[in-house]
């Protein structure tokens, strides 16, 4: 596969190391009254589409940068590589 | 030379005469000829034996497709099993053997299997080999295993090299025949980056089988001409010999080139073959077709094959399997072959035309509406039977028979990205689907197209239509004149008949087999391949897929399309598993890398051991040990007397700066660091998110917004992506940057009594190493040896007094020696990673044994780490009900009762008195050593509250070694659990 990396360009998915969905950008709040609760969810369960797919690869032999990856699972088709971190931002992270 | 099967013309090189052996005979043969060509040409039909019913076989095809001769190619360690006589090109020398026959090819024993047949139909070996259970291993499996298979290994390590290539182009052209040449000039002309790989050794596909003229020329120089004309642009790479194995994601394809496969052996430094990965961005798929036979009676003799497969044999290789020869057609084409044997001087005895509007000839017989239902002929065909179209039958005498049951494109490549070909009732075969891997379009033959202009018009217009979706201006070549024949078909599959009809040659599936696989319920297409073994032989069925399907739609009443097909799968052709390793073997399966003190080690003697990557010392021994442990013993002894030397470069350094560092480190580590003062060690413990332990290290912070982490061997890897994660996904604000600096720093533990005199000799002056002005977990950044830069960290892994000191790795083998030559007058010692281990055990150190992926701090004795006053990684889920059950497991020392007994790492703990099983189980034992200060066997291991059971004495077992005694329980701090040591 390539992966059309936003900085870089267009790289072989052998430089990348893969990890998982993208939900684990969202981390629970560890004060939140069911923290338990939603730590289990936040590290266990997980959708498994057939279609779109927003997952984390790391470009390990590369920047050593976290990318959200949007990957139909059916076609391998890649529709979109952002910044791991851009992402985490636009979704309220900060420090 | 005169062969007795050896025509004129041809593409072979007379002027190069071979000798070659096959089984025991020696032949001749020239360039240009297959070993399947060249034996043909001796006369020689039988080339192996099927793989159940060991049935006398020869070649069917004049390519990869080839479902029958297949040999065992060369001998001793370069032995290849199940090669293709058809694909093999000839060398001096060659040497092969059938297979799958004993004693000989011509009288095999295991053919009595044939005579059996009754009983080894469709679903034997399921029904057969059921019961009783134990008899599977010991009886049946023996019996089907020496039944069964076709070639050998050699059983000898490989002795040719392999390698991988990168190739990027704008299109990738599968297939050198008249569309991929066509494409190729059009592209190639236009200035496109193309890359043009052919499995054949000479390119161009069916223009050097045909005798079709093209732009007024034989097909085959005119291929030749444009081949030259091609390798001429710079931007074009023409790759012979080169297998498309499979499409991949993203335009990515595999191919196998076989850079000396056509040699005795490779010449010196030459690959055998090389894997290519090639990364396009369109391909066009000029695959093909090949031809599909027709299913009747004994229709596997040696000598009957595809008509396309005779003709081309006359064509190109200038031989024949039989100088007298009939045709079994459904289709114009058979008829093309007639044509081309007798202008070749080859005795055309009769065309059978299942068709009853045939067309007539004047250069041989034609029985129209006949078909065949009975061959003879034991080791080679001699005669057939016709059933003639007015009834009665009539008997004829050829030694060959060529079948034409029409041509089906070859769109293996277009269903490896999940497409399914779809049925063309005009041409009967199925043809590419608009499902194709994502930047595939296809030309020629391959997409339906049959007749040479076609073909070549095709090819150019595919081209243009690729150049102009990548904005590449066309400058299209003109088109040679070429024949543009129809096809004239009517489908016809098999002649039915009570006997055996061979369906799918490799496996041998016959017709029968596919009615009794659908009487007994499987109906869906794959249930019927994994049952008969319909197409799941080396040849992926090739030859057989269509007409398997064809006969299970009549006898299930349906349309060929309804059936449906089963699916292509990479690679293409069968690969050597060595060109998929290519040189990642052995010790190049992985980077090796050096301690910077590696070559002083190996000047010492050392013995090295792999550590992930890392080659490291393991011991050093002295004149006259003989033994591993009395090197480590002895290292021990040494390090805790007086003092030793230990590199330690392999663990992971992690440089941290930042004004957010420290509040960093506090997110990742589950123990506190925002107080860490500067000039401070601490020792870290990190948790992944679900509250296991990841790894441990220390941290030291050299400045307000400095640290430097370390991590163990085994995860520095691991860990560094672990933090990258942490700061760009959970804290993507907060100021902090890392960089790995394992490999800037060499680094060196110098332990032991004497380890601060030994230092004190090496760094510069007011540089104070007093315990008040350097105490135990202090660190700085120094100068020694008169200006060179240095960490020094006062931290220790063996339990005595220690340093770590790390240096510019460039350094690192001068201070080894600086260090050695300073330590002399307290008879310093180096130490490898066994003394260092048993000097951990001794003190109750964890490392990758105890933090294994399933043990939590709690686990480890170290549960009050884990604050409960931050956020950090893995603090929330350690407190899960399941890991902290009230007999979770501790960590503890053991210690045998018995002094002599020794304790086996990996050893299961048992309470005494009770049944020794999993149930029961109390813990197990992580490492273990022999302790020379101790003068015992001691270990460390987890037992369940192992905390409160210090003083007990438990059972350590261990059936797997015949192990079974006494041991009582410690605490895990077996020297110095006071600690006076290191902080002295």
């Amino acid at each position: 596969m390539i992966i059309n990396h936003p900085l870089l360009g267009p790289r072989d998915s052998s430089e990348f190391v893969y990890l998982g969905d993208a939900r684990l950008l969202n981390r629970p709040d560890w004060q939140a009254d069911n923290a338990l609760e939603q730590f289990i969810d936040y590290g266990h369960t997980r959708e498994n589409p057939a279609g779109l797919h927003r997952e984390l690869w790391y470009h390990e032999q590369g920047d050593r940068s976290w990318l959200v990856v949007t990957r139909n699972t059916v076609t391998h088709e890649i529709t979109q590589v952002e910044l791991a971190r851009d992402v985490a931002r636009t979704g309220g992270r900060s420090k | 030379m005169s062969l007795q099967n050896r025509l004129d013309g041809g593409l072979i090189d007379r002027s190069e005469t071979w000798s070659f052996r096959f089984d025991n005979k020696y032949y001749k043969g020239h360039k240009g000829d297959t070993l399947a060509s060249a034996l043909l040409a001796n006369g020689v039909r039988l080339m192996g034996r099927s793989f159940k019913y060991h049935r006398p076989r020869g070649p069917m095809t004049t390519g990869s497709e080839e479902p029958n001769a297949i040999v065992e190619l060369r001998e001793g360690a370069r032995k290849e099993p199940n090669t293709r006589a058809t694909t093999i090109e000839l060398y001096d020398g060659l040497r092969a053997n059938s297979q799958n026959r004993w004693p000989s090819l011509n009288f095999d024993a295991m053919a009595v299997n044939d005579l059996l047949s009754n009983f080894f139909a469709a679903g034997f070996y399921y029904k057969t080999f059921m019961w009783p259970a134990a008899f599977w291993e010991k009886v049946y499996e023996p019996i089907i295993r020496r039944a069964a298979g076709l070639g050998s290994l050699s059983l000898q390590d490989d002795p040719d090299g392999y390698d991988k290539g990168f190739l990027h182009c704008d299109l990738l052209i599968i297939g050198g025949g008249p569309a991929g040449l066509a494409a190729a000039l059009t592209a190639g002309e236009s200035g496109a980056r193309v890359v043009l790989c052919d499995e054949d050794f000479l390119v161009g596909g069916r223009l050097n089988l045909e005798t079709y003229e093209v732009g007024g020329m034989a097909g085959a120089a005119w291929a030749a001409e444009t081949v030259a004309r091609l390798q001429a642009l710079p931007n074009v790479r023409v790759m012979p010999r080169t297998t498309v194995i499979g499409a991949f994601d993203h335009g990515i394809y595999g191919a196998v080139e076989r850079v000396s496969d056509h040699l005795a052996v490779p010449e010196d430094g030459k690959p055998r073959q090389i894997l290519w990965r090639i990364t396009s961005k369109r391909a066009l798929l000029c695959a093909g077709a090949i031809e599909r036979p027709i299913v009747f009676e004994n229709n596997d003799r040696p000598g009957i094959m595809q008509a396309s497969a005779l003709r081309a044999y006359a064509n190109r290789w200038a031989t024949t399997p039989a100088q007298q020869v009939a045709i079994f057609t459904n289709n114009d084409d058979g008829h093309r072959t007639a044509y081309d044997l007798v202008a070749k001087g080859v005795k055309v005895v009769s065309v059978i035309d299942t068709r009853t509007d045939a067309p007539t000839s004047s250069e041989y017989d034609v029985i129209a509406g006949g078909v065949i239902d009975q061959t003879w002929g034991r080791l080679g065909l001699s005669q057939i039977e016709v059933k003639m179209p007015k009834g009665g039958t009539r008997r004829i005498k050829c030694g060959a028979l060529g079948v034409s049951g029409g041509w089906n494109p070859n769109v293996h490549l277009t269903c490896h990205q999940g497409g399914r070909p779809t049925w063309n009732n005009a041409l009967a075969a199925f043809v590419p689907s608009g499902t194709l891997p994502p930047g595939m379009t296809v030309a020629g033959a391959a997409n339906g197209i049959f007749s040479t202009h076609g073909a070549l018009q095709s090819g150019a217009d595919g081209a243009k239509a690729i150049l102009a979706d990548l904005a590449i201006k066309a400058s299209a070549p003109a088109l040679p004149e070429a024949e543009d024949t129809p096809v004239k078909i009517t489908p016809f599959w098999h002649v039915k008949t009570a006997k055996r009809a061979w369906v799918d040659q490799q496996n041998d599936v016959t017709a029968k087999d596919i009615k009794l696989a659908h009487q007994e319920n499987y109906v869906s297409v794959e249930h019927l391949k994994r049952y008969t073994t319909l197409g799941m032989a080396t040849d992926q069925g090739k030859t057989s897929n269509t007409a398997g399907l064809a006969i299970m739609a009549e006898v299930a009443g349906k349309a060929i399309p309804e059936v449906g097909t089963t699916m292509f799968r990479p690679p293409y052709t069968p690969t050597a598993m060595g060109v998929y390793a290519g040189r990642a073997w052995g010790m190049e399966m992985r980077p090796t890398r050096l301690t910077p003190s590696h070559k002083w080690a190996e000047e010492q003697g050392a013995v090295f051991t792999e550590a992930g990557l890392w080659l490291r010392a393991q011991w050093y021994p002295k004149p006259g040990e003989t033994h591993w442990r009395q090197s480590c013993d002895r290292e021990v002894i040494q390090t805790r007397k007086s003092v030793g030397i230990c590199d330690v470069t392999s663990l992971g350094k992690i440089d941290v700066q930042g004004a957010d560092a420290a509040a960093f480190l506090n997110t990742v580590y589950c123990n506190g660091f925002a107080k860490l003062p500067v000039g401070k060690v601490r020792y870290g413990l990190m948790l992944r998110e679900d509250g296991i332990v990841m790894d441990d290290g220390t941290a030291a912070r050299l400045a307000e917004n400095h640290f430097v982490v370390t991590t163990t061997t085994a995860k520095a890897v691991e860990v560094y992506r672990h933090l990258e994660f942490v700061r760009q996904c959970l804290c993507p604000d907060k100021d902090v940057h890392l960089i790995s600096t394992t490999d800037a720093w060499a680094q060196f533990s110098v332990a032991g009594p004497n380890s601060r005199k030994l230092l004190e000799k090496i760094v510069d002056d007011g540089v104070n190493l007093s315990n008040e002005a350097f105490p135990f977990m202090a660190c700085a950044e120094i100068t020694i040896c008169g200006g060179l830069r240095a960490r020094l960290f006062r931290i220790s892994f063996s339990g005595e007094l220690a340093y770590e000191i790390a240096v510019p790795t460039r350094y690192g083998d001068a201070l080894v020696r600086r260090l050695m030559q300073a330590g002399a007058e307290f008879d310093v010692v180096p130490y490898g990673l066994e003394a260092l281990n048993v000097m951990r055990i001794e003190k109750g150190h964890v490392t990758g044994n105890e933090l294994n992926g399933t043990t939590t701090a709690l686990n480890l004795g170290m549960g009050r780490m884990v604050s409960k006053a931050k956020d950090s990684i893995g603090s929330t889920l350690s407190e899960r009900p399941g890991l902290n059950e009230p007999d979770a497991l501790k960590l503890v020392g053991l210690r045998p009762v018995n002094k002599d007994h020794m304790v086996p790492a990996g050893a299961h703990l048992m309470s005494k008195g009770t049944k020794v099983d999993a149930v029961h189980g109390q813990g197990y034992v992580t490492s273990a050593c022999y302790s020379p200060n101790l003068g015992c066997h001691i270990a460390l291991g987890f037992l369940k509250s192992g905390d409160t059971r210090i003083g007990e004495t438990i059972r350590l077992v261990s059936p797997l070694m015949g192990v079974d005694h006494e041991v009582e329980v410690v605490s895990p701090n077996f020297f110095d659990p006071e600690g006076e040591r290191l902080r002295a």
